[in-house]
């Protein structure tokens, strides 16, 4: 729902990074986006044709690594995916397990020429 | 050319509320993020905790709206310092409006601040603002599905809510049915069942809040 922010603070990260190595055009933009974070790629995308339009990065294509939600019983130490979000083990019943990913949300690289 | 950056697209939120904790703790403030849908009764809540608690201990309260400084005023009578944030537009607070927001403070003579979030069950559950305590509410006229639809929030929350139990019987909410749901999601949280309306409840959650803001936890 926030997704325009996000867009933004994601154009400002790559404009920054593209400055700073003297890029003039931004060809490529690798995220890892967790599925816990609800980000919706196609929302992004879609501001992204709206932000980037005047910038250096209008006709960078945004490439999304998607990271399921994983998470590990702290009883028996099962490493389960985790669906409807219900942390419950299907092992051994424990409603209690650490996540492993789901949360990321970052800019991993640039193609820049 | 292919350049690594590795950046957290949240991270500039991070890194301002890490600096909004600190200025909190050097003043020795107990922060709560009050999160909900709107209309679930955030507001109440927060007159209904300021009455209570404001003779033990000094309260300011920020409030996030998307525009209207109708809640600022409804706390007027109240007479502790409160600051309306209007986002503009912008369907959460964040870090950075919070660090706009507290020169309006004399932050050392606070012992705790309640920053009501902009009516939502989505993103400010994604934006830290440097806060010690996520509090949430949940209404029974929102129906007990709402975890399985808003996941993220109910994850993420220290406490739970749960208000306008004097309308259950008018409700199909299921009381058990949602607590059930929720630890699932989410062991560590608290769980309060409570009427704004009819003051039910209320007390457990004073005393609660109270214990927390005492020990600084």
């Amino acid at each position: 729902m926030h997704e325009l922010s996000v867009t933004e603070s994601i154009i400002s990260i790559c404009l920054k990074h593209a400055y700073m190595n003297n890029a003039n055009r931004i060809k490529k933009i690798n995220i890892t986006l967790g599925e816990l974070t609800g980000i919706v790629d196609q929302c992004v995308t879609f501001y992204w044709d709206m932000l980037a339009k005047d910038t250096i990065a209008a006709d960078a294509e945004l490439c999304f690594t998607k990271v399921p939600v994983r998470a590990k019983c702290t009883s028996c130490g099962k490493e389960f995916r985790v669906k409807e979000y219900d942390l419950t083990c299907p092992r051994c019943g424990n409603q209690k397990a650490d996540l492993l990913s789901g949360r990321e949300f970052q800019v991993d690289s640039i193609e820049i020429e | 050319m292919e350049i690594e950056i590795y950046e957290g697209v949240f991270d500039a939120n991070e890194q301002l509320a890490r600096e909004n904790q600190e200025t909190f703790k050097k003043s020795g403030i107990y922060v709560v993020n009050l999160m909900a849908s709107p209309g679930a009764g955030k507001t109440s809540l927060v007159m209904h905790t300021v009455s209570n608690l404001k003779d033990r201990m000094a309260i300011g309260v920020i409030e996030g709206d998307i525009a209207s400084k109708v809640d600022a005023m409804k706390l007027k009578d109240l007479e502790i310092p409160v600051v309306q944030i209007n986002t503009g537009g912008a369907c959460h607070l964040d870090a950075n409006m919070i660090k706009q927001a507290l020169p309006h403070f004399d932050l050392n003579s606070l012992d705790l601040l309640i920053v009501e979030n902009v009516g939502n069950l989505v993103c400010p559950a994604e934006f830290r603002l440097g806060e010690n305590l996520k509090v949430m509410i949940l209404s029974v006229a929102e129906g007990d599905d709402k975890p399985l639809k808003y996941p993220l929030m109910f994850s993420e929350t220290d406490v739970l809510l749960i208000n306008k139990i004097d309308l259950l019987e008018f409700c199909d909410f299921d009381l058990e049915r949602a607590r059930d749901t929720v630890k699932r999601m989410n062991d560590r949280i608290a769980i309060f069942e409570i009427s704004c309306r009819t003051g039910e409840g209320l007390k457990a959650w004073f005393d609660y809040l109270y214990d927390k803001v005492s020990k600084k936890e």
